[in-house]
C-alpha cells in the first residue's frame, strides 16, 4: 500500500496501510511517542473500491486482516477515524491471546478500575477525567484481561470524544494534544485525545482488577453493589471474544467477577463521578 | 518472494522461517490469514527459533485452531443428534479433525458440511429445521437454484449456535459437465468413533480436485492443495487413479496432486502440466498485505468456474437474472 504507519498500543502492533497520505500522517503525529513493532500482530488495510475513488470524492474503504462484509465507509476528512475504526475492528474480531473487555480502566497503586457500559456512559470521558486527576490511562475502548494471569493489560489508544465530552476535556487539560475535529461522523463529533507522556510509558505494564465499575450518566447520583452473577453476564455481552476463547474465556471472566468487587455508579457530571469513584478505589 | 510462494515454502520446509527478515514475516502472516492457513502454519513451525513477536502470533493461532476443532465436532455431534438413523458422511475439515487426519492439524474450519443419501435429503432438511437451523438465504430466486441445480441444500445455519451448515447428496453442481458416482461415494465410506462417517481417502482426494478444479474459482485453493497435500502423503495415492477416472475427475486429480507437488513437496523433477503456470499464478495471487492481486487472472477463473459450473443456456439465464437483481463479480 502506498503509505504506511506502525505503531504499538500495549501488547498489540499494529500495521496501516493506506491509499492517502493525510490518514498516515494523522497517526504518525499523535502516535509519534508509541514504539513500532518489528512484527505486528493486525494489518488494517485503508483503501479506495476503485481506483478513481482515491482522488474522486474520495472515500475511505475500512479492510484488514480481519473484515465484516458489510463496513461502511468514511470520507476521507474522517480518515483518523476509520484508521481507529480499522484496528479496533482487528482487536474485536482477531484478538485471541486476551480477553476482550469492551471496557476503558485507569490505574492508581497498581490496582485498576475497569469501567464498562453502553455507549455515552462515559467510559472514556471518566478515564480521561481519571487520567487528568493524576491515575495512569490503561485505555477508553478495550481492557485485556489475561487469562494465565488474570491481570488487566492496558490498550492506550488514542481516547475517542464525543460531542459534550470534548468541550469538558478541552477545558480539564488545556495542554494536552488533541487531533483535529471531526465533524459529521455516524457519532457525531469526535475528537481524539492523546494518553499522556505516563501512559504510554508504562503501558506494556498490567495491573490488578481492583473495581469493576458500571457508570450511567445523566442521573441522580446512586450508587448500588453489582453482584457477580449480574457483572458475568453483562461483562460476557460487553466481551467480543469471550464465545471464541471458550474454556479460557470463562475461566478468566468467573475468576475476575468472583474475585474483584462490582458496583453500578449513576452520575450527573464528571466531577461527581470523580468524587464517587476515588471513593470507592 | 512472491508472498504466497513464502508461505508455500514455509509449510514445506518449516525450519525456513528461520531466516525470515520482520516484514517477511509480516507478508506470511498476512497471507496465511488470509488463505486461512494461518492455524496450519502455527502449527507447523511452532517451536522453532522466531521473534518474539512472532511467536505470540504463532501461539494465538494454535490456540485458536485447537477451540476451532472443538467447536466443529461439537457442531458434528448436534448433527448426528439431529439426523437420526440417516447416514451422515463428514466432508472437509470437520471429517480430517474427527478422524485425527495430519490434514486437519491447525486447519481452520469453517461451516459444517455433510453427505447425505440423495433419497433422504427432503427428510434431512426437515430433521435440521427442527432443530434449530433456519435458511439463510431468503431470495426465492436463489433457494429455487440450490434446489434445482445444486448439489446440496441452500445453506441453513444454526439460530442460536450461529454455525452453517452445508448438506451435500452429491460433490459437484448437477449442472456440471461430469458427474461424480455420489452412491459410490457413500458405499465406500468409512465410519468413524463419533457415529459418523467420512470419505474413504481416495474419494476424500477426489472430492477435493473437483471442488477445486472442476467447480470453484480457485478462491482458498493454497488450502485445498495443503488437503490433497497431507491426504496423499498419508494414504498414498495407490489406486487413486481408478478412482479419479471412476467419477470422471482424471484430469482434475492429476492437476491437484501435480500442483500440490510444486507448492508444497520438495522438487522431485515432477513435470509440470499443461496450463499449470496460469493455476499457480492464480492460487498465488496475494501481495504482502494479504489483498488479492492479478484481478484479470481471476476474473478468468470466475468466469471459467461458472463455464464448468452450468450449461452455457443456463449460464445466461444465470446471468441475466443476477444482473438484474445488481450483482457484480
Amino acid at each position: 500500500m502506498r503509505h504506511v504507519a506502525s505503531l504499538r498500543i500495549g501488547p498489540v502492533g499494529f500495521r496501516v496501510g493506506c491509499d492517502w497520505r493525510a490518514p498516515v500522517a494523522a497517526l504518525d503525529d499523535l502516535y509519534r511517542d508509541y514504539p513500532k513493532p518489528e512484527i505486528p500482530d493486525f494489518n488494517v488495510h485503508l483503501f479506495a473500491a476503485r481506483p478513481w475513488r482515491r482522488l474522486l470524492r474520495p472515500s475511505v474503504h475500512i479492510g484488514g486482516d480481519f473484515v465484516i462484509p458489510d463496513a461502511a465507509p468514511l470520507p476521507l476528512a474522517q480518515g483518523l477515524l476509520a484508521a481507529e475504526m480499522g484496528m479496533n475492528l482487528q482487536m474485536a474480531l482477531g484478538q485471541r491471546g486476551y480477553l476482550l473487555l469492551h471496557a476503558s480502566a485507569a490505574e492508581r497503586n497498581g490496582r485498576a478500575v475497569l469501567m464498562t457500559g453502553i455507549s455515552g456512559a462515559g467510559k472514556s470521558t471518566l478515564a480521561a477525567l481519571l487520567m487528568a486527576r493524576g491515575w495512569r490511562l490503561m485505555g477508553d475502548e478495550f481492557v485485556l484481561l489475561d487469562p494465565v494471569t488474570g491481570l488487566a493489560h492496558a490498550f492506550p489508544r488514542l481516547i475517542s470524544l464525543k460531542n459534550e465530552a470534548i468541550p469538558v476535556m478541552e477545558a480539564a487539560l488545556p495542554n494536552a494534544r488533541f487531533g483535529p475535529s471531526l465533524v459529521g461522523t455516524p457519532k457525531g463529533t469526535i475528537r481524539h485525545l492523546v494518553p499522556d507522556a505516563r501512559a504510554i510509558a508504562a503501558m506494556a505494564e498490567p495491573a490488578e482488577p481492583a473495581l469493576i465499575l458500571f457508570p450511567r450518566f445523566g442521573f441522580e447520583p446512586a450508587e448500588r453493589p453489582v453482584p457477580p452473577s449480574e457483572a458475568f453476564v453483562r461483562l460476557t455481552q460487553a466481551s467480543t471474544n469471550y464465545v471464541n476463547l471458550a474454556e479460557r474465556g470463562f475461566d478468566a471472566l468467573t475468576r475476575l467477577v468472583r474475585t474483584v468487587p462490582g458496583r453500578a455508579i449513576d452520575y450527573p457530571d464528571g466531577k461527581t463521578a470523580l468524587a464517587m469513584i476515588e471513593a470507592l478505589a | 518472494m512472491n508472498p504466497a510462494l513464502l508461505l508455500a515454502r514455509a509449510l514445506r520446509d518449516p525450519a525456513s522461517v528461520e531466516r525470515l527478515a520482520p516484514a517477511e514475516w509480516t507478508a506470511l502472516f498476512a497471507v496465511a490469514r488470509a488463505e486461512q492457513l494461518i492455524g496450519t502454519l502455527a502449527t507447523r513451525i511452532h517451536g522453532l527459533t522466531m521473534p518474539a513477536d512472532a511467536a505470540r502470533i504463532v501461539a494465538d493461532a494454535i490456540a485458536s485452531a485447537e477451540q476451532g476443532r472443538t467447536a466443529a465436532l461439537w457442531e458434528a455431534e448436534m448433527a448426528r443428534r439431529a439426523l437420526g438413523d440417516i447416514p451422515v458422511v463428514l466432508l472437509k475439515g470437520t471429517a480430517f479433525v474427527a478422524a485425527g487426519l495430519s490434514a486437519g492439524i491447525g486447519r481452520s474450519i469453517g461451516d459444517l458440511d455433510i453427505l447425505v443419501p440423495r433419497g433422504r435429503i427432503d427428510e434431512a432438511e426437515a430433521a435440521l429445521l427442527a432443530a434449530g437451523w433456519e435458511w439463510v438465504k431468503p431470495d426465492p430466486y436463489d433457494d429455487a437454484y440450490y434446489r434445482q441445480w445444486m448439489h446440496e441444500l441452500p445453506p441453513l445455519i444454526h439460530r442460536e449456535r450461529d454455525r452453517m451448515i452445508d448438506v451435500h447428496h452429491t460433490i459437484l453442481p448437477l449442472t456440471a459437465r461430469i458427474t461424480p458416482d455420489a452412491r459410490g461415494l457413500l458405499e465406500a465410506s468409512v465410519p468413524l468413533a463419533n457415529g459418523l462417517c467420512m470419505l474413504n481417502p481416495n474419494d476424500m482426494l477426489c472430492h477435493a480436485a473437483a471442488h477445486l478444479f472442476a467447480d470453484g474459482d480457485l478462491a482458498g485453493g493454497m488450502r485445498n492443495l495443503w488437503d490433497v497435500h497431507c491426504l496423499a502423503e498419508e494414504f498414498g495415492v495407490e489406486g487413486l487413479e481408478e478412482r479419479a477416472a471412476h467419477h470422471g475427475l482424471t484430469g482434475a486429480m492429476r492437476r491437484a496432486i501435480r500442483l500440490a507437488r510444486t507448492l508444497y513437496a520438495p522438487p522431485d523433477g515432477t513435470e509440470s502440466g499443461r496450463g499449470d503456470r496460469l493455476y499457480l499464478r492464480r492460487l498465488t495471487a496475494r501481495d504482502a498485505w494479504g489483498r488479492p492481486t492479478r484481478r484479470l487472472t481471476r476474473l478468468a477463473f470466475y468466469l471459467r468456474s461458472h463455464w464448468l459450473r452450468m450449461p452455457p443456456a443456463l449460464l445466461a439465464r444465470h446471468l441475466w437474472t443476477k444482473w438484474r437483481k445488481g450483482h457484480a463479480p
